[in-house]
């Protein structure tokens, strides 16, 4: 059975269009990574990793989405998350990465600190055709 | 969907809540209200209880220590109590130290900190 937003494999998917999208971003990461056994510390992680990313998507993407999966390998459950949008892109992926660097009048912290907060982290960017960061998230 | 959270007063104190799942304009709009409140009321300590908070971001970090500053200006302190053990492990791993924040673990104690302040009379200011 499908539901809207969901297609066959479990893959939910979020749009990113408003600032109240990010809040409901959010809560379906929480559901997520309760339902995949993750501890308190690593749910606050992660939710704070994909608050982080979604405001990305719509501040600098000019809005996406989110897609969310819940994984498993090798009897590991875990989360997957990936933002895509399809804005300018990030000419220099390394600047955006490093801590204390915002094109804008941001922190800096958005990228390099949802890098550290999550197991596995892959940011593939074109400019001109847009961004996607996938992040993932084990249980211990 | 922005609102606006509501702002207490006790004694010469601002109190607000913060919920998890504020959405950015309601957390603007709290920044700016609560400077507001800080004139209106001459008030000289306020407090944001995060105790409901899930999880602290950037955004919500910013905020938190701008709120900080522009009380300073005018005059009053800021405590902000309640935080969650998780909350406060995540921070640190984003990166982001709250400087220049005073924190309580509760809001007993940020009360406390602030009628210390206001007793130490404006000499010690
Ligand atoms: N999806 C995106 N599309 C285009 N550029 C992006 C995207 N995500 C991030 N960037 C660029 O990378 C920079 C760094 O992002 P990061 O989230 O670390 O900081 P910030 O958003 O500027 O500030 P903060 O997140 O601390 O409030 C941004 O300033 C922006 O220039
Ligand atoms: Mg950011």
């Amino acid at each position: 059975m499908t539901s809207p937003g969901l297609d066959p494999e479990g893959t939910r998917i979020q749009l990113i269009a408003t600032s109240d999208d990010v809040v409901r971003a959010r809560q379906l990461v929480r559901t997520l990574a309760v339902g995949c056994g993750l501890s308190l510390v690593d749910q606050t992680k992660l939710v704070t990793a994909a608050s982080e990313l979604a405001r990305n998507t719509l501040s600098y993407g000019g809005g996406g989405t989110m897609s969310a999966l819940p994984v498993e390998r090798n009897g590991r459950r875990g989360v997957r998350l990936s933002f895509t949008d399809e804005g300018p892109g990030i000419p220099d992926i390394d600047l955006a990465l490093r801590d204390g660097w915002s094109s804008g009048s941001g922190m800096g912290l958005g990228l390099s600190g949802a890098r550290r907060l999550v197991d596995e982290f892959e940011l593939r960017t074109v400019v001109d055709e847009g961004t996607t960061v996938t992040v993932v998230k084990w249980s211990r | 969907m922005s609102e606006r959270l509501p702002i207490l007063r006790i004694g010469g104190n601002l109190l607000v809540s913060i919920q998890a799942d504020l959405d950015d304009q309601t957390v603007m709009n709290l920044q700016e209200d609560l400077a507001e409140h800080v004139v209106r009321h001459g008030a000289r300590g306020v407090i944001i209880d995060i105790t409901a908070a899930e999880i602290v971001d950037s955004f919500v970090g910013r905020m938190l220590s701008t709120i900080a500053s522009i009380s300073r200006l005018l005059d009053a302190e800021t405590v902000v109590v309640g935080m969650r053990p998780a909350v406060a492990i995540t921070l640190v791993e984003l990166g982001l130290s709250l400087g220049g924040v005073r924190t309580a673990l509760n809001l007993e104690q940020g009360l406390a900190i602030l009628a210390e302040r206001s007793s130490a009379g404006p000499a010690a200011r």
